[in-house]
């Protein structure tokens, strides 16, 4: 097994003038509880795009296990065991619960072409994608379209499509975003609770589930990486403490 | 709820795939002009081909959320070739619907490679190009179509070398009424396997398609064929039946009528696009009686009050009152 599960070197990316990822190197390793914060617009979720593809990068690479997946599409990268969820709500809002994970287990093994057979005749496709649900307490709600979930649950829906294809790598984008605080603490206890065989990076602003949940951190702040370290570490840098506290140790 | 078994979802999907009772008299009302009406089985076999068009054009946009106002290409592409195979001199009927259901979905599956790549309105500005490239191929082909004089010489043999197609529309009422349930059964099938589904995805969310690893691309291009397919099978039965081809099977008018047949009836149902599809051919036979030239103002008063007052069409308003007559003992 090769050191990292996923990694992006000397990643580089501007908009124009804009500088929004600038020679970033990453290594998540095989079984990560990484978290990856940093105030707003320092490119967090722009690193997850180029990461999974959503975006090209002007310069770098990006590696899954020992592969270079660069130049892949989305899919492509999906395929090879890198999934996501995203900040904002990004589910099939017609599909119940049940059909939506389904649909991404059917996709995973490669049986979503085929038309001529009925969809109940894949039963273990979708006692797969019950046992998703199950595990991430969407059990007695399945049956329900996507739409009409509560906002905490459409937030695990999130997670269990991102499940559905196995992934080795997991990017989580502000998972708990909206959620109110007892219930974003079950989400994380489920993510906590996720095989050891994937490796988690999450984005979060609630830095008592950051300090709770990860067991490394890493800050970003324009773009590029300040400092990566275990919580203990982050929570004394007194780089981090300036840009999260500027203002008030100005004051 | 909390003793979920393991039998339970897939019994709870199975549900959703079992015959009605709505449907199988839909079916049997179906049969109804043979007995009712036999003055007016030639409208009846009309009704069938739209009702066949629409369904291929449900298929892409009601399931799949790729809009088409060039779907007529396909009809064309199917009726041409029947009748360029019966003026060579082979007028079998269900073969010759075969082979131009064949060429149909030939150029429905060339054209899928850049269906595939665009969405929303630059798929509209493509489907229309498609449709006025090929209409204006055919009109300049005229050694190959007719041009505009219409391809002559069209004779189709009698079906299962048995029945054949009479003054009345007996036969042609039939045989285009059993194409369409033979083909609206692969339709249901497949709205109700994994593709069907997945189509289903593409139309909530292309985006988060891409994100589980969906195939969306090779997805669209195998839908877009299939679709090409019914449609062509459906302008190679009103070649057969009518035995004349003009360029009209290939205009833009031809492909706004289907849209509108499937807008008004509901989209994403497959039972919606037939229903719209008796509705306007219904009023427009009954209208055009009435005054000629304005019909179009009528179904266009028709198409802005449904979709005012019925967002899911004819077909989503009758489902709401059935809800509603349910829930209130």
């Amino acid at each position: 097994m090769s050191e990292s599960a996923l990694a992006a070197r000397g990643v580089n990316k501007r908009f124009g003038s804009l500088v929004v990822a600038a020679d970033v190197n990453l290594t998540l390793p095989p079984g990560a509880r990484h978290a990856l914060i940093g105030p707003n617009g320092a490119g967090k979720t722009t690193l997850i795009n180029l990461m999974t593809g959503m975006l090209r990068p002007d310069a770098g690479q990006i590696l899954l296990g020992d592969e270079e997946v660069t130049a892949l599409a989305p899919e492509e990268r999906v395929r090879r065991g890198l999934a996501r969820t995203y900040q904002i709500n990004s589910l099939f809002p017609q599909l119940t619960a049940l059909e939506s994970v389904t649909l991404a287990v059917c996709e995973r093994r490669r049986v979503a072409q085929t038309w001529w057979r009925r969809l109940i005749a894949y039963r273990e496709e979708i006692e797969e994608a019950h046992h998703i649900l199950g595990a991430l307490m969407l059990s007695a709600v399945c049956h329900r379209p996507a739409r009409e979930l509560a906002y905490g649950q459409q937030r695990l829906l999130e997670i269990a499509l991102a499940l559905a294809s196995r992934p080795k790598v997991l990017l989580l984008d502000e998972p708990a975003a909206g959620v109110p605080r007892e219930e974003s603490k079950e989400l994380f206890a489920a993510i906590a609770g996720l095989s050891r065989d994937i490796a988690v990076l999450f984005i979060e602003h609630d830095m008592e589930l950051v300090f709770r949940f990860a067991s490394r951190v890493i800050v970003m702040v324009g773009g590029s990486i300040l400092v990566e370290g275990t919580p203990a570490e982050i929570a004394s840098d007194a780089r981090v403490r300036a840009v999260y506290l500027g203002k008030a140790t100005r004051a | 709820m909390a003793s979920t078994t393991i039998a339970e979802p897939r019994h709870h999907l199975q549900a959703q795939m079992r015959w009605r009772w709505g449907e199988i008299a839909f079916w049997l009302a179906t049969l109804l002009p043979f007995i009712v009406a036999p003055d007016y089985l030639l409208l009846a076999s009309q009704v069938a081909i739209a009702a066949l068009f629409v369904l291929s054009l449900d298929l892409i946009l009601g399931f799949a959320g790729i809009v088409s106002l060039g779907h007529a290409a396909y009809f064309g592409t199917g009726a041409y070739a029947a009748g360029l195979i019966s003026k060579w001199g082979w007028g079998e009927p269900i073969t010759g619907l075969v082979i131009a259901a064949v060429a149909a979905g030939l150029f429905g599956y060339v054209t899928s490679f850049i269906i595939a790549r665009f969405r929303h309105l630059p798929l509209i500005m493509i489907t229309l190009g498609i449709g006025l490239l090929l209409q204006e191929s055919a009109n300049s082909a005229s050694w190959l179509t007719g041009g505009f004089d219409g391809l002559q010489g069209i004779h189709t043999w009698p079906i299962l070398a048995r029945f054949r197609f009479d003054l009345y529309g007996y036969t042609a009422y039939a045989y285009a009424l059993a194409a369409l349930f033979v083909i609206f059964l692969g339709a249901r099938r497949l709205i109700h396997s994994p593709f069907g589904l997945a189509l289903r995805g593409i139309r909530d969310n292309s985006q988060r398609m891409r994100a589980i690893g969906a195939a969306t691309h090779s997805h669209i291009r195998t839908i877009y064929t299939i679709a090409a397919m019914i449609a062509g099978a459906a302008g190679a039965i009103l070649t057969q039946t009518t035995e004349t081809v003009s360029l009209e099977v290939l205009g833009f008018q031809r492909s706004a009528d289907v849209l509108v047949m499937l807008i008004l009836g509901g989209t994403g149902r497959l039972y919606g696009g037939l229903l719209g599809a008796v509705v306007y051919m219904v009023a427009r036979d009954q209208f055009s009686g009435l005054n000629p030239q304005y019909w179009y103002f009528w179904i266009g008063l028709l198409l802005i009050a449904v979709v005012v007052v019925l967002p899911n069409g004819l077909l989503g308003g009758l489902s709401l009152l059935t809800r509603r007559a349910k829930a209130e003992p």
